[in-house]
């Protein structure tokens, strides 16, 4: 093993050098005096230059001067030449590159050489970068010599012939009887090439895969003579022999028996001999057994033997070897939809693996964890999760909350639990909730009316010990409002009742008003939140009044808005307000709709603003996440002046849809023509106008005009729309 | 144009399925197509210096660069006992370290971990058997020949020869080969060819 000195040499004076500056400083002289050797004529140290360059390359320096050198070194006769010829060929040029083309030919011509180690150069390299093109023009010579040559080439040429058939697939119709005939070679190496190209051409191409299906029986026999042989000192490895080459059978068995009843059967003994007869101490044995469990499960294989490959499986789970550990869950994972109560035997072990210190098994005991809970397990399986929820890794925190959120959506054994549980995730992991969970939330208490007490006690209990997570801050709020009278009656029946005044209550609540860690639509929540109670409680309206005029020059435009329409509330429309703030009736359940984003709008809100210039019906768009809850009322006057009285009567038709009815009456002394009436409303939703009956309004209320609108929407909560009135007297 | 709640989980799984996929979509029945190939090879010393690199895709250097640097500040976050095998894009990355050097596979979706540890180990061992119990400092002097090695051992991301024997014979005769083109080439003079000098 001769050193290359000038190789070394320069190694040496890089690595000396102590700062970056002054490497750089040595690497441009070599640099300058690498190209000044490739310019002049072969001086037989061309090798030692280009490899300098390499080195050169490998720490990050440009070297794309050194492409055609490398060009040049491959088509020389010398083997060194050649050898780092090829290899900065591997290094500088992949097929992105012009020059790439330039070695075809060379590569042709060793292809064919005498010398078996240059046919080997030109194989590695057109098997690591060959283009397209290349593999085009070179595949009927990796042909050839996948027929007639020594066993050292056969084997690479079947890689080659793998790396073309990859980049251009067509051609695998070439190779496939030459890798058949492979098949029956002694050489190890040879037959491990010839397994991975029919690999290979069986993903390509399905009429391939039916024939070589024929190859099962041989496949089987090569396998049970690795398998039951004695030791072979060439091929052991920890007393197992070749296990490179019985991974890639047992891979190539999996291909050929996926949907094949017959293939599944020819292999079905063998797979269980392997699965019982490896050694399973070192890691190479529970490599094998993990691919014959691969294997297993994904062929048509009969059930005792699916047993078995589930128990190893299960041992795997008690290896001490974290690795082992993991991919056991990863392949659990796979079969947990299948095999559901095989793997729930398991599931001890698995949620102990939660409490493991790495965080990529954390992350697959946590899926199968969630795969794996059902009614039956519910309650002990959510405690795991929650506790697993305070202490997992930041990264993990969000897909645990929501895999707890429809694990108890779909088993919640009573509605308390379910609350409860909801409410303990808010606490610990409030930041990490996805947006819908707050709507749900509020949809779910609203229609456990029974449970409306204990649950404003909970919330309030938690509001006042802190006021940071806003999901929890936001369902609290609005839940406060809803429900707040029960705080004060202080009874509860199903928790410890607290015993509030009504400031105490509007204490925390301005609060959470006050307070810089809520979010502008926390606030919003708060302030409708204040807004309702004062129609449930008694004695510190003014306070709440007064609450709502300050918010009116608040300098959020959301929060004015919405304080200036509660100040209107308070003065013009009081005899309204008891209707408008009335308690939510039952909302029905809607299906998961989650429309791509977009949260649902769960307010049924009329807007009374007559005279007020039409507003954009993007101002009340769901991002502004303003959960104005109004209850519906079954006739609401929306307009009343100069005499003309308009009317809104809603009824609901179907899950989407809903029908609402405008009647317009005039009561002044004379008629009003060309009376129309106009609707908006947000992205949501949509609208349909029937023709009005009418358009114009008799006198004195003689006749009315009606009209029919229907509304759709996604989720069938949201109508927030606006009319306006444009009437043209006569 | 209503969106139908039900469409929607389709809607947003199938990004999803993409991913996992990474390599070529081809039209199969029902099941997925298995991926089977290693994307590249990686070492590099605990100070992330890069002493070697084999890539089996055609990428550019750019993005070879930003793959390697990304890469090597996860590996090297990973605390001493934790599992080899982590999820990193769409690929999954087999690492094992060898005193001071992070020797680092980048496989495809359906690929076996633990036979690529066992690759990786096999690597080792031949580097170790050539170099006689070999240390950091040998393949840096030396990268050309870590490289033949390898070479020798996998062709295209794929084991080529399954016996050690086989690989280090090759490369000694490799060896020889380049060592009797070098004797043939060097120019010497009448008196060295009789054995005068």
């Amino acid at each position: 093993m001769s050193p290359s000195v000038p190789l070394q040499e320069m190694i040496r004076a890089i690595r000396s050098a102590r700062t970056q500056c002054e490497e750089r400083g040595v690497i441009q002289r070599e640099c300058a005096a690498i190209r000044a050797q490739f310019r002049q004529a072969d001086n037989g140290g061309r090798s030692h230059n280009l490899a300098k360059l390499l080195y050169v390359h490998m720490l990050g320096y440009p070297a794309h001067f050194g492409q055609m050198e490398c060009v040049r070194m491959i088509a020389s006769p010398r083997y060194s030449e050649k050898r780092v010829g090829y290899l900065g060929a591997m290094m500088l040029l992949d097929e992105k590159q012009d020059a790439s083309l330039l070695i075809t030919n060379s590569i042709k011509n060793d292809l064919s050489n005498s010398n078996q180690y240059i046919q080997s150069l030109a194989l590695c390299t057109l098997a690591c970068m060959g283009s397209a093109e290349m593999c085009r023009d070179l595949a009927p010579e990796i042909d050839r010599l996948l027929r007639a040559s020594n066993s050292y080439i056969k084997k690479k040429a079947a890689l080659c012939a793998v790396h073309i058939v990859r980049k251009v697939h067509d051609l695998g119709e070439l190779f496939t009887k030459a890798a058949r005939s492979l098949l029956t070679e002694k050489n190890h190496g040879v037959v491990h090439g010839a397994v991975v190209l029919i690999t290979e051409l069986c993903e390509r191409n399905s009429e391939t895969l039916e024939r070589f299906r024929k190859t099962v029986p041989d496949l089987v026999q090569i396998m049970k003579g690795l398998v039951i042989s004695g030791y072979s000192p060439d091929h052991d490895v920890a007393g197992i022999s070749d296990p490179f080459l019985q991974v890639r059978i047992l891979r190539l068995l999996r291909i050929l028996g996926r949907n094949n009843e017959a293939a599944s059967d020819a292999m079905n003994d063998l797979l269980a001999q392997v699965a019982t007869n490896t050694d399973s101490t070192k890691t190479v044995g529970n490599a094998v057994l993990y691919e014959t469990v691969l294997t297993v499960l994904d062929i048509k294989s009969e059930s005792g033997l699916r047993v078995l490959a589930v128990n190893i499986l299960g041992r795997f789970l008690l290896n001490n070897d974290r690795n082992i550990r993991y991919i056991a869950m990863t392949s659990l994972q796979k079969i947990v939809g299948t095999d559901h109560n095989a793997v729930q035997r398991h599931r001890g072990t698995i949620v102990d693996c939660l409490k493991d210190q790495d965080a990529s098994v954390k992350r697959r005991a946590l899926e199968l964890s969630l795969a794996l809970v059902s009614a039956s397990n519910i309650r002990s399986m959510m405690k795991e999760l929650l506790s697993f929820l305070s202490s997992c890794p930041p990264e993990l925190r969000s897909q645990t909350a929501s895999g707890i959120f429809n694990a108890a959506e779909r088993y919640a054994p009573s509605q308390r639990w379910h609350i409860d549980t909801i409410l303990h995730v808010l606490t610990t992991a409030g930041g990490d909730v996805r947006d819908e969970t707050v709507p749900n939330l509020i949809q779910l208490i609203t229609n456990t009316s029974e449970l409306h007490c204990y649950t404003v006690h909970k919330l309030y209990r938690a509001l006042l010990s802190d006021i940071s997570q806003q999901p929890l801050v936001q369902v609290a709020c609005w839940c406060i409002g809803e429900y707040g009278d029960l705080l004060l009656t202080g009874e509860c029946q199903e928790t410890e009742p607290v015993q509030v005044t009504e400031d105490y209550v509007l204490d925390v609540l301005e609060t959470v008003l006050q307070s810089h860690m809520s979010s502008p639509s926390t606030r919003g929540f708060a302030l409708t939140a204040t807004m309702k109670l004062s129609t449930r409680i008694t004695e510190n309206v003014d306070r709440i009044r007064s609450i709502v005029s300050i918010y009116g020059s608040c300098i959020d435009v959301e929060l004015q808005q919405r304080a200036v329409e509660y100040n209107a509330l308070f003065k013009k429309y009081d005899h309204m307000r008891a209707a408008v703030l009335e308690r939510m009736p039952v909302i029905e359940k809607n299906s998961q709709g989650h429309t791509n984003g977009e949260t649902i709008k769960e307010s049924q809100t009329v807007k009374v603003k007559p005279g007020e210039p039409q507003q954009p019906a993007n101002q009340v768009q769901a991002n502004a996440a303003f959960y104005t809850v109004f209850s519906i009322v079954a006739t609401v006057t929306v307009y009343e002046k100069d005499g003309v009285t308009v009317t809104l009567s809603c009824e609901k038709q179907s899950d989407s849809g809903l029908t609402v009815t405008l009647t317009a009456s005039n009561s002044t002394e004379s008629d009003i023509r060309g009376f129309t009436l106009q609707a908006a409303v947000p992205k949501s939703v949509q609208l349909h106008m029937k023709a009005p009956s009418g358009d114009s309004l008799p006198a004195r209320g003689t006749a009315k005009v009606t009209q029919m609108v229907l509304v759709f929407t996604f989720a069938d909560m949201s109508e927030v729309y606006e009319t306006k009135v444009s009437p043209v007297t006569s | 144009m209503f969106a139908l709640v039900a469409n929607q989980k389709v809607v947003i799984d199938w990004p999803c399925f993409w991913v996992v996929l990474g390599g070529s979509f081809l039209p199969r029945g029902v099941y997925t197509v298995l991926l089977f190939k290693m994307q590249f090879m990686l070492l590099f010393s605990r100070q992330g210096k890069l002493r070697l690199q084999k890539w089996y895709v055609p990428l550019s250097d750019k993005e070879k660069k930003k793959i390697t640097r990304e890469l090597v500040q996860t590996v090297l976050a990973r605390k001493p006992k934790m599992c080899s095998f982590l999820e990193w894009r769409d690929l999954k990355i087999v690492y094992k370290r060898y005193a001071s050097l992070y020797f680092c596979c980048a496989i495809e979706d359906q690929d076996n971990e633990l036979i690529t540890l066992e690759i990786i180990h096999r690597y080792v061992e031949l580097l170790d058997k050539y170099f006689g119990s070999v240390c950091e400092l040998d393949i840096i002097f030396n990268f050309e020949k870590a490289y033949f090695i390898l070479d020798e051992f996998l062709l295209g991301g794929e084991a080529q020869e399954t016996s050690k024997k086989n690989v280090l014979k090759a490369i000694e005769q490799a060896d020889l080969l380049q060592e009797d083109a070098k004797e043939a080439e060097t120019p010497r003079s009448v008196l060295e060819e009789i054995g005068l000098t």
